[in-house]
């Protein structure tokens, strides 16, 4: 019996299909977020006194080509007891009812529905984001921009306090606390 | 007996006054436990009083320097006049030193001062939970050398006044 005959360009052809296959599926699997230098942080005021505070534990799935931008997805997931506001007596207070009810909502998530290309090195991002289990749909730009091996993700997203409940009680009153809260992250991922 | 100028007595009563408010509003918030809106209005309102002292401390200062205090009367002694040199120096010292060291504190824990929740302050250093416990420490002790050092100053005018009655309180009376 006769082996067929494959000229050889033919199979390095076939090798290189497999490889570019291999490549595209590689390529549209999460990047691995490098949480060392990844933060999220939230800025409000109090009596018009700017305050920055962040978000110790979060996980974020990006699945991001830069070639299929708009093919794009993102989801981050919070964890409410890791607010850090600089000081141990304020975070506990903070996890309380009246702000984050952390026993009852202990996650803030964000899950993507759509992304769409815009300006050099941005994408349009459209979303659900549930604090303290009430869900809203927020669209924010976000900036991409690659550093070595890494890509990095940098955006802001602000929103209401009071459309969550987080402040509620005594603390709706927005002389003291602000109603505007903006959510910024940077985030940094590799293939 | 010479007296202070206006200006002078102005500021001096202006500081205590404020000072005094600063101290106990000071006392009062911390003691409020947890987390609530009056709280931070206190802590907002005790450093809006602080920087005022500051302000109004170099404005004294400035004062002090081209209007001498007025000479002491010749019934004291040479010793005495020293310690209440030594004693106005430290006083000096202080509505500066306690004032800054808030401030710095305040910045250390990551929160700037907005005068009067309109004029934001410069901030001189990042958040730093290292200095944060040394500047409360400072803050804290500079306090409680502050009232030692009232003590004596309020000790001292009422010994002037009332035992050895040499007039030298009215040298701050307009």
């Amino acid at each position: 019996m006769n082996i067929p005959h494959i000229p050889i360009t033919m199979r390095a052809g076939a090798a290189m299909l497999l490889a570019l296959c291999l490549a595209s599926t590689a390529s549209a699997s999460p990047l691995k977020t490098d949480n060392t230098k990844s933060t999220i942080g939230a800025t409000f005021k109090q009596l018009n006194v700017p305050v920055d505070a962040k978000f110790k534990k979060f996980a974020a799935q990006i699945d991001y080509d830069a070639a299929k931008p708009d093919a794009s997805k993102a989801s981050v997931d919070i964890d409410i007891t890791s607010f850090d506001l600089g000081d141990p007596e304020y975070n506990q207070e903070i996890l309380k009812k009246e702000w984050f009810n952390a026993a009852q909502f202990p996650k803030a998530s964000f899950v993507s529905t759509g992304m769409k290309a815009g300006a050099a090195g941005s994408l349009s991002v459209s979303g659900k984001l549930t604090i303290k289990g009430k869900t809203i749909d927020v669209s924010f730009p976000l900036n991409i921009k690659k550093d070595g091996n890494s890509t990095v993700f940098d955006g802001s997203l602000p929103i209401k306090r009071l459309v969550f409940n987080i402040g509620d009680g005594e603390w709706r009153d927005t002389a003291t606390v602000a109603d505007d809260v903006v959510i910024k992250f940077h985030v940094v991922a590799t293939p | 007996m010479l007296r202070y100028t206006k200006t002078a007595m102005l500021l001096h009563w202006l500081i205590a006054l404020l000072i005094i408010c600063a101290f106990t509003l000071g006392l009062t918030m911390v003691s409020i436990p947890g987390l609530s809106p009056t709280k931070l209005k206190y802590f907002s309102w005790h450093k809006w009083l602080g920087c005022t002292v500051f302000g109004l401390a170099c404005l004294r200062l400035l004062w002090r320097l081209w209007h001498p205090a007025p000479p002491y009367p010749p019934t004291m002694g040479k010793l005495q006049q020293l310690a209440a040199n030594m004693l106005h120096g430290l006083m000096y010292f202080l509505i500066f030193a306690v004032p800054l060291s808030g401030y710095f504190f305040s910045l250390s824990a990551g929160i700037p001062v907005v005068y009067l929740g309109i004029i934001p302050l410069p901030v001189f250093i990042d958040p730093n939970p290292e200095w944060k416990p040394i500047l409360k420490l400072a803050h804290h002790t500079l306090n409680w050398i502050l009232l030692g050092g009232f003590s004596l100053h309020v000790l001292a005018a009422l010994k002037h006044q009332f035992i050895d009655r040499d007039n030298i309180f009215k040298r701050m009376l307009p």
